[in-house]
């Protein structure tokens, strides 16, 4: 019983992570209806970003703050320069931008940083949260940091006016100018703050998957399987997916014989499938009906 | 009367096909005008060329001021609120949400809170239904949303594009008779673009009729609608 509650636990702190990564490509996905396979590419460079500055002797929270204000600046740019000139060019042109900028990404951290597994710190400590064997004092960190996160952002899309207006701005793009909104400034603040959360993501996840390069790869994954799962066109049904799919992750690695840590990912990949076959829209999204 | 709304020349495109052929017409300030013509005429293409929602020539001039090249959320700002066909209600939000975008352009928040109060006087079901989903409102509710959430504006001038379309005709005299209000009491210029001629005509002061993107008559509305002839030939009444 000890090893199910410890696992469940386990699994709501690492779905708190894929929770923000589904989360920021949702928003994109909202935004511009393409998926961003350079999001975990992103939320590293960040993560980079961060540990630089540690490194250079800034401490911990201000070197956060300072990468989170970074990656909204980055998110705004990219999608600037590279996506605002290929909002009406075909699917595959996008597609073939995201893993540009994937690639792109990923060799200037190598190129930058080295491929080598570097040590993260956590703020939290790695103790026994609370003197309960069950969780850490990093895993409660992932949580919480998270949770509030999720409640800052609810706030901001239900009461303030930007809020407003970024939603209206993903639903009905037309009408949303009719009233006065610049559409197109809404969908370069959806990329900042997808990408600011996507950070967040990366900062704590780091102490677990160690900072290099690749770290994402695996993470980003499960966050697809978490956007997927909840609905691309939902916020909230991310957010669930994500912590949904960090309890199953590690339940089917646990109790499941033969999946162990290495088949944990083909999981994550056979959860997409299988929502998508029976489910398209997943947990909370709409059917998306399109006239012709 | 002053002129609000010049349009000279008009030509719009939607690709290579030319929709709108040099069309000119002029809109005095406090009416109401109709632009009457049958599906296809070019309606609708003039309100959306007025709100450069497609690519067009000529030259479209608001209250002295040229609008030609401004982007549409910009030309909102002068004023010009747009109700577009289908309404373009944001359906996955709640009633009073679709007000407050209305008037997503203005700072006066006091000023806010009792136009809403207003909308809600002018529009009792709206009151009712304003923490539910604009999406579960009836078509008839969601125009008159439509309608209030373009006055949330406060603009000087609403084009409306079919209001009366799919609406029962009693929906449809209710809300014709809310419009009429609204231009004579809250001095609103209104252009409204309409299938249902007759009705429109009753409403308007002056009109124009549209065939194959140009104008072919204009007037004053009492006069177009008792003659006969226009009323045949063009209007199918």
């Amino acid at each position: 019983m000890e090893l199910f509650t410890n696992q469940v636990l386990a699994g709501i702190a690492t779905g708190a992570i894929y929770a923000c990564m589904a989360l920021a490509v949702v928003m994109i996905y909202q935004a511009i209806d393409h998926l961003n396979f350079a999001q975990g590419e992103m939320a590293m460079f960040s993560t980079f970003i961060s540990w630089q500055l540690m490194q250079w002797g800034v401490p911990y929270w201000a070197a956060f703050v300072i990468t989170l204000a970074f990656s909204f600046v980055a998110g705004i740019a990219i999608e600037r320069i590279l996506f605002k000139p290929l909002a009406k060019a075909p699917v595959l042109t996008n597609v073939a931008g995201f893993i540009a900028l994937y690639a792109i990404i990923n060799s200037t951290a190598g190129l930058l940083w080295d491929f080598t597994i570097k040590q993260y710190p956590t703020p939290f400590g790695s103790a026994p949260f609370l003197g309960s064997q069950l969780i850490s004092t990093h895993q409660a960190g992932m949580i919480g940091v998270t949770v509030l996160l999720l409640l800052g952002l609810y706030f901001f899309f239900q009461y303030t006016r930007i809020g407003l207006a970024m939603r209206a701005a993903a639903s009905v793009p037309e009408s949303a100018r009719l009233v006065g909104i610049n559409t197109s400034w809404m969908i370069a603040l959806g990329w900042g703050m997808a990408t600011a959360i996507g950070s967040i993501a990366g900062m704590l996840i780091a102490p677990v998957v160690f900072l290099e390069p690749n770290m994402m790869g695996g993470v980003l994954i499960y966050g697809f399987a978490a956007a997927v799962l909840g609905g691309l066109t939902s916020p909230f049904g991310a957010v669930v997916g994500g912590f949904l799919v960090g309890v199953f992750e590690n339940l089917a690695g646990t109790y499941i014989p033969g999946v162990g840590n290495e088949l944990k990912l083909p999981i994550a990949l056979a959860l997409i499938i299988s929502v998508l076959v029976v489910k398209p829209a997943g947990l909370f999204g709409r059917h998306i009906v399109k006239r012709v | 009367m002053t002129t609000l709304l010049n349009v000279k020349d008009l030509r719009a495109y939607y690709g290579q096909v030319q929709a709108l052929h040099g069309l000119s017409f002029s809109l005095n300030e406090g009416s109401l005008t109709t632009l009457l013509g049958a599906n296809g005429a070019g309606k609708t293409t003039t309100l959306r060329a007025i709100c450069n929602m497609v690519r067009s020539t000529g030259a479209i001039e608001f209250d002295g001021k040229p609008l030609s090249n401004r982007s549409t959320e910009n030309i909102v700002r002068f004023g010009i609120a747009h109700v577009p066909q289908g309404r373009g209600t944001f359906t996955t939000m709640t009633v009073e949400e679709n007000l407050q975008l209305g008037a997503i352009t203005r700072k006066d928040s006091a000023g806010i809170v009792s136009d809403i109060e207003r909308m809600y006087a002018h529009f009792p079901v709206l009151k009712q239904r304003h923490t539910q989903q604009a999406g579960t409102l009836s078509g008839g509710e969601q125009q008159m949303l439509a309608v209030a959430r373009a006055l949330m504006l406060r603009p000087r001038l609403m084009l409306l594009d079919e209001p009366s379309f799919g609406l029962a005709p009693l929906v449809v005299r209710d809300l014709f008779g809310i419009l009429g209000k609204i231009n004579r009491e809250d001095k609103v210029s209104i252009l409204v673009v309409e299938q249902n001629a007759q009705l429109a005509l009753e409403l308007a002061d002056q009109a124009y009729v549209i065939e194959t993107g140009r104008i072919v008559m204009s007037g004053n509305a009492k006069d177009i609608a008792n003659n006969e002839e226009i009323r045949k030939s063009y209007l199918g009444y």
